[in-house]
């Protein structure tokens, strides 16, 4: 017997994140920062709140402009994220990185995060990771679907009453997206603090010692 | 329907094929020209004119896509009279006070295209066509509502009465503010679809369109033009206001 294969080289690096997750991952950063500096230019048009969002911070330039921004890439953005959740339900994706996500581990990770301890192994997603990447995921169905609910009142006006129909759709639609800009916040901040997680989400390999538990930071 | 710079409306009195592909080009270099640019660093101008060409392509694309999401036979949603907005809101390109002010004696609707009868048609004629009310919201392309209640013909009784080819593509519409826009021939026969004469039981008042406006209530409000001068159908597609500088086309609801 060829003693390779029973014995083989240990490899430096394990992919942890798959092709299809990375590809689907940066289409959907490119496609929700349009979305939402162009959704910014749109809400500018008719304030929901006593605010109003500072233009050189949106996208569009006027209104018009804006809602070309918007329903262009909202195709690009249901489109992948069509792609992007068939393949985590039927790839098993989900189900290995995402669930079983248990109160109790839930409780002992807020523990550690309050007592400065933060466990973080690349690739692996402890109870805060996948509540909150579950989380967003469901935003981002929100999103779309009170957008769609905005966008033709009419047409889906069964799905439009859920949510208190127009004005309603209206409101789910800017705090869904509240919610994806304040997960973006940490999520980037996350990075920042820990940058070995960036180069992965492009190459999708990560050094095996950082994946095993005694190796996380 | 809210203001287009001044400088815009003055100019295309003047030279409009030309002064719109240009205002088309001032706009369109404004929706690239802010913060967000930062996207689509390293972009020379050759970029941002392929960047506008496509955004002006996926509009036409989401024209058609509407299209097919259009359903001839779903009705918008009613509402009771406790849920009219009141005030209703004035809104147009102009200020309140620069309403046009139609004399009710002289005026006449003229009929164009593919019409069979192109007799113009007097207010009193008008009046007494069979007439229905709605209570519908109005949706702002901006984003606000507003519930109102309309009374007039509907459009499909008019059509028909005139002759008008209902298998032409198109239904545009010229104003005495000198406001333009057009519609599919499908949204123009939706039962809902409406010639109307009055507002909350009232005479259409001048701010909300006298003599006339046309209320589409599967439409956002800057498709449904007030102050109709002129009615034509045509297999031409005849754009509109705020469609040639960048507004979608069909905008349906």
């Amino acid at each position: 017997m060829d003693t390779d294969i029973d014995d083989p080289p240990r490899l430096p690096s394990v992919v942890i994140h798959p092709l299809v997750v990375r590809v689907c991952h940066w289409i959907n950063a490119f496609a929700i920062l349009i979305m939402i500096l162009s959704g910014w230019r749109i809400y500018n048009a008719s304030a929901l709140f006593p605010f109003r969002f500072p233009s050189s911070i949106t996208l569009g330039g006027w209104l018009g402009g804006a809602l070309q921004w918007h329903f262009a890439a909202m195709w690009l953005l249901v489109a992948n994220g069509i792609v992007y959740v068939l393949y985590g339900v039927v790839s098993g994706h989900y189900r290995g990185s995402f669930f079983p996500v248990s109160p109790r581990a839930l409780v002992n990770e807020i523990s550690n995060v309050l007592r400065g301890q933060m466990s973080h192994r690349l690739g692996v997603y402890n109870a805060i990771q996948k509540l909150t990447y579950l989380v967003v995921i469901v935003l981002g169905i929100v999103l779309v679907l009170s957008g769609l609910c905005i966008w033709k009142p009419v047409q889906f006006q069964g799905l439009a009453a859920l949510m208190g129909g127009y004005e309603g759709a209206r409101l789910l639609h800017f705090f869904a997206m509240a919610g994806v800009v304040g997960f973006i916040v940490v999520h980037l901040t996350l990075v920042v603090l820990v940058p070995s997680t960036l180069l992965p989400m492009f190459t999708g390999r990560a050094p095996r010692d950082s994946t095993s538990p005694e190796g996380g930071p | 329907m809210k203001k287009r710079p001044r400088l815009y409306t003055a100019l295309t009195t003047v030279a409009p094929k030309e002064i719109q592909l240009l205002e088309r080009r001032l706009f369109l270099k404004r929706s690239l020209s802010l913060g967000a640019l930062a996207l689509l660093t390293g972009c020379d101008v050759t970029d941002v004119d392929a960047v506008h060409r496509t955004l002006w392509a996926m509009s036409k694309w989401n024209d058609r896509a509407q299209g097919w999401l259009f359903n001839p036979h779903k009705l918008a949603p009613v509402y009771p009279d406790s849920a009219i907005t009141k005030p209703f809101p004035f809104n147009a390109f102009y200020d309140e006070d620069e309403v046009p002010m139609v004399d009710s004696g002289k005026y006449k609707l003229t009929l164009g295209g593919l019409i069979r009868d192109k007799k113009p048609w007097t207010l009193a004629q008008l009046y007494a066509l069979p007439q229905v009310s709605q209570i519908t919201r109005h949706v702002c392309v901006e984003g606000w509502s507003a519930i109102g209640k309309w009374s007039g013909v509907p459009f499909r009784y008019f059509l028909e009465r005139v002759g008008a080819d209902l298998s032409a593509k198109y239904v545009g519409f010229k104003c005495l503010d000198d406001y333009y826009t057009s519609i599919d021939m499908a949204t123009a026969l939706h039962p809902q679809t409406q010639l109307t004469f009055k507002y909350a039981d009232q005479i259409l008042p001048a701010k909300y369109g006298f003599p006339m406006k046309l209320r589409i209530p599967t439409k956002l409000g800057f498709k449904n033009p007030k102050h109709i001068a002129e009615i034509y159908v045509t297999n031409v597609y005849p754009g509109g206001y705020w469609e040639d500088i960048g507004y979608n086309w069909f905008s349906g609801l």
